[in-house]
């Protein structure tokens, strides 16, 4: 017990951690938290979403990033410029601007299909969640596409060499050797990713998906109380970094060393 | 380990057993560069070909045109009797069969290339069971047998970034051996390593060819060479200036190029 606690027994830690404690009490005693047990249950839903949110898309826009760094990497041109030019105008425009032209644009044209209210589509079709799915997963699957070009082309030329020396056919090749390598090639980064796309998830808000950084701003609408929600939002999203700083950093510690010391 | 994959495609010589290497009239060319000009050669089974020649002369060329690592421009590659099909671009005509030959085409590799995301043991693992499809048990117990034989009994689980160069390299030919080859190629197998290292891959080799395997050896180890070596072929910008066994070739040279080169590298 006092072995684990040791390293933080150092004059600046305290210090920090008295200063932390202090602006706890602080907040706790003269700031107004009265509207915390109303909105609790709305707010928990809403992280629920996020989290949600988060989670989906990244990991449909790294499975499809795999294909568009494959094609970019060693694809010929007819995969390779689709999968460039998507990831270009990805990587070039507001993420705010792709939500709304998937809302309002795509999500104004499918009411006009004839037919299209009877298929089992339409219940999704009609709410705004799958296109803040959409959106986000297509953007990160934007950034990320870029990132496994490189992550690709990166693998040793050997390493695949060995493989087809061995008469390895290509698909094993790509699973057994090559993708294994290219993501562990990304996996320093991936995190610091995901987190980015944490803090790109309240824009949803602005297609009435009720996540976390939307139930701030009901409650300032209600109850014209502007600052304490947003701390306690900043507080949420950092200690939501933080768990995926702390799980990615495990899941690499497992990973053996990156390349040769040689 | 297992019988030649029998009748699957019509030998083109009987007489040729398995273990058996030939290759006739092998050019290649890297745009304008002609860099093998009509390379001919042919190994019987438990023949140790020692290739020799200065830098650029086509050593690697040869070595990795004959499992297809590079394509030919023309010529025939024949292994075991069974001729690689080729197009008349001289790139491999029948993915399957090029990639069953390669099976039994063990290559290591200057700078190992052993998979660096993957243990010692996995390394060895890997081709049999995700190629040959050799259940996973029997793998593992013959991949522990290989370690011990190339002296990494208890490296089982480390990962080559963590080894010298000389432990990668006996591991990369125990990753050769595991697939039971019928010919082995070596392409400078020990040149990337420190002196004091050599040996140690050396004697694993010396082991091999004692043991009977068909082996092409590209190498700058002339003392290997003269002493293990069956043939030894010394290549010249991309053709064969002089061969024969290794007494004549070290110890009579004809060839006044074959002499300047022995000298330069003594
Ligand atoms: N992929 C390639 N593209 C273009 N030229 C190449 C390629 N590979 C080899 N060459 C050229 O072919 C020639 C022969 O190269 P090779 O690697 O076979 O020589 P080597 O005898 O193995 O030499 P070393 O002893 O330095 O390894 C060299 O001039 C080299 O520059
Ligand atoms: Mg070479």
């Amino acid at each position: 017990m006092m072995e684990a606690i040791r390293p933080f027994l150092v004059p600046h830690r305290i210090i920090l951690f008295l200063i932390f404690v202090g602006i706890v009490i602080w907040a706790a005693v003269s700031l107004r938290w009265d509207w915390l047990p109303e909105y609790a249950l709305l707010a928990l839903e809403a992280l629920w979403r996020t989290i949600w949110l988060l989670a989906a898309s990244v990991v449909l826009g790294f499975l499809l990033a795999i294909p568009l760094g494959i094609a970019q990497a060693i694809g010929p041109w007819y995969l390779a410029w689709p999968a460039k030019v998507f990831c270009t105008i990805i990587r070039g425009t507001p993420l705010l601007l792709q939500i709304w032209l998937l809302y309002y644009g795509l999500g104004s044209l499918f009411p006009t299909i004839d037919g299209i209210r009877e298929t089992w589509m339409w219940p999704y079709l009609r709410q705004a969640w799958p296109y803040a799915v959409l959106a986000l997963t297509l953007s990160f699957a934007g950034y990320e596409g870029e990132i496994m070009r490189g992550a690709f082309s990166g693998v040793a030329r050997g390493q695949l060499e060995a493989a087809r020396s061995f008469g390895m056919p290509p698909f094993t090749m790509f699973r057994r050797i090559w993708l294994p390598q290219a993501i562990r090639n990304v996996l320093p980064t991936l995190g610091g990713e995901t987190i980015l796309q944490l803090k790109a998830t309240p824009l949803v808000a602005t297609i009435t998906v009720v996540e976390i950084f939307a139930v701030s701003s009901r409650v300032r609408q209600d109850t014209f109380i502007v600052y304490e929600p947003l701390l306690l939002l900043a507080l949420v999203y950092m200690m939501i970094a933080g768990v995926i700083a702390f799980a990615f950093r495990k899941f690499e510690q497992r990973i053996p060393s990156r390349v040769s010391r040689n | 380990m297992t019988a030649p994959h029998a009748k699957s495609s019509a030998p083109v010589d009987d007489s040729t057993p398995a273990g058996s290497l030939r290759v006739e009239d092998l050019h290649k060319s890297f745009g304008e560069l002609e860099v093998l000009k009509g390379v001919s050669l042919s190994a019987n089974r438990g023949d140790v070909i020692a290739i020799i020649g200065g830098s650029g002369s086509g050593k690697s060329t040869l070595l990795r045109c004959i499992n297809f690592l590079e394509t030919p421009s023309s010529g025939r590659i024949i292994i075991g009797g069974e001729e690689v099909e080729m197009k008349a671009d001289g790139s491999p005509a029948n993915r399957r069969q090029l990639e069953r030959i390669r099976t039994k085409l063990a290559m290591v590799f200057q700078s190992f290339n052993l998979w660096t995301h993957r243990t010692l043991l996995e390394n060895v693992i890997e081709v049999p069971v995700h190629v040959l499809k050799v259940p996973k048990d029997k793998a593992i117990e013959r991949a522990r047998q290989l370690l011990e034989r190339v002296g990494l009994a208890n490296r089982e689980d480390t990962y080559p970034a963590f080894m010298s160069g000389g432990q990668q390299q006996r591991a990369a030919i125990a990753r050769a051996l595991a697939v039971d080859p019928s010919v082995m190629l070596f392409d400078e197998p020990t040149s990337a390593l420190d002196p004091e290292l050599v040996g140690e891959v050396l004697n694993v080799m010396r082991d091999l060819a004692a043991e009977g395997r068909t082996m092409l050896v590209v190498t700058h180890e002339m003392n290997f060479a003269r002493e293990v070596a069956t043939h030894v072929v010394y290549l010249y910008e991309g053709r064969i200036e002089e061969q024969g066994p290794p007494a004549e070739v070290f110890g009579n040279p004809k060839s006044e190029r074959l002499r300047q080169f022995l000298k330069t590298i003594n």
